[in-house]
């Protein structure tokens, strides 16, 4: 028995430059804004850039965006449709604001099913709005998608670093490239992370200000590029070595 | 879902090393609610030469659930589904457990035991002289 959904996964990146994992050990450090502002970000400086959100159970970049009442095209596969000049695809397209527990295998199938079935076209960048932790969205991203990089978020917190560095350590063991870890949430100065990151031998891509700003920027991606979280993500963009060819 | 039944068909002839593929059998689960008349004709478009003589045979499969709440066991079937809760089963099969609950306790904690996707069964053909 073969599972010919395996057989097109490749085919259907063929056409994707770089893959990026917005990645963390915890919840609730960050990622999907900074996945979603940095495909924005990129997208702003002339790239084609596409954001998957697959946080299958709690996915959240479509309220980020605010992104309402759009479909996927069905030619062929699937076409994500365009939301703020990004291909973008999600989850809610098909679980249509209904709770979606599921189980890690079920995790598993789906992600499978969506990366066999989204045809991304060309793309200089496709930004993954990943899960929190270790487990099957994590593997799966890493068996399925060549070449794909990780971008780590953590906050100054230990407890959020240290399970960055149950990742990163995995990342390295698996021979996974690391973009480098970026630090949110930053209140006061510290050499904590950075001290911790690069002693590990990791880039440390820089530090994001807590912005109190942001909340009210949600949904609207004018006032989001605005903010100067916005203006810290972009930064980052630039010394992550993510551009146009 | 053909160009991955024909690219896995033709991976597994290269490897069993089959000069001319006769048969290749699919398993179409029936939560995924694929129209075998569309599969068969995209199957025949997209067939490479090796497969220029293939029979492809399709098979349904029933698809059956079992609650790990109550246990209850019960055959998934589309014919009261609304057309989106339909469609995004189709594309993501997964969503059956957003959509769907167990008829004996209501919980959408079940798994889908038989039936879920499609699967390249098995394949025949003539080998090449060694």
């Amino acid at each position: 028995m073969s599972d010919p959904r395996l057989e097109v996964i490749g085919r259907r990146l063929a056409g994707v430059r770089e893959v990026v994992a917005v990645s963390s050990g915890k919840g609730g450090v960050g990622k999907s804004m900074i996945a979603t502002v940095l495909a924005l970000a990129l997208r702003r400086r002339g790239l084609r850039v596409g954001l998957l959100d697959l946080d299958f159970t709690s996915p959240s970049t479509h309220i980020i965006l605010g992104v309402e009442g759009l479909q996927p095209e069905e030619e062929k596969g699937i076409i994500p449709p365009m939301a703020h000049g990004l291909r973008y695809m999600s989850i809610v397209y098909y679980a249509i604001d209904r709770p979606a527990p599921l189980r890690g295998a079920d995790i598993s199938n789906a992600i499978i099913e969506l990366m066999a079935i989204t045809r991304w076209g060309e793309l200089d960048c496709l930004v993954i709005d990943m899960p929190p932790g270790i487990s099957d969205a994590t593997l799966d991203t890493i068996r399925l998608i060549r070449g794909i990089r990780f971008m780590l978020v953590t906050t100054p917190s230990r407890v959020a670093f240290e399970t960055v560095r149950k990742l990163l350590t995995l990342l390295r063991e698996l021979e996974v490239p690391v973009i480098g870890v970026v630090e949110n949430m930053v209140l006061r100065p510290s050499t904590y992370v950075r001290d911790q990151v690069e002693g590990m031998g990791a880039p440390y891509l820089g530090a994001i200000g807590f912005d109190q700003g942001l909340e009210e920027a949600l949904g609207s991606v004018e006032r989001l590029m605005e903010t100067e979280f916005a203006v810290d993500v972009g930064r980052l963009a630039s010394s992550s070595g993510l551009k146009a060819p | 879902m053909a160009e991955g039944v024909v690219a896995a068909a033709a991976r597994v002839a290269e490897e069993e090393g089959l000069e001319e593929v006769a048969e290749v059998v699919v398993w179409i689960g029936e939560l995924q609610q694929v129209d075998h008349g569309i599969l068969e004709f995209a199957l025949d478009q997209l067939r490479t030469p090796i497969m220029s003589g293939a029979r492809f045979l399709l098979e349904p499969i029933p698809a059956r659930l079992r609650c790990r709440a109550c246990g209850e066991e019960w055959r998934f079937s589309p014919d009261d589904l609304d057309e989106d809760v339909s469609e995004a089963i189709h594309f993501v099969p997964e969503m059956a457990h957003v959509h769907l609950k167990c008829p004996g306790c209501g919980s959408p904690d079940f798994e889908v035991t038989e039936g879920r996707g499609v699967w390249l069964a098995s394949i025949k053909g003539v080998k090449r002289d060694v």
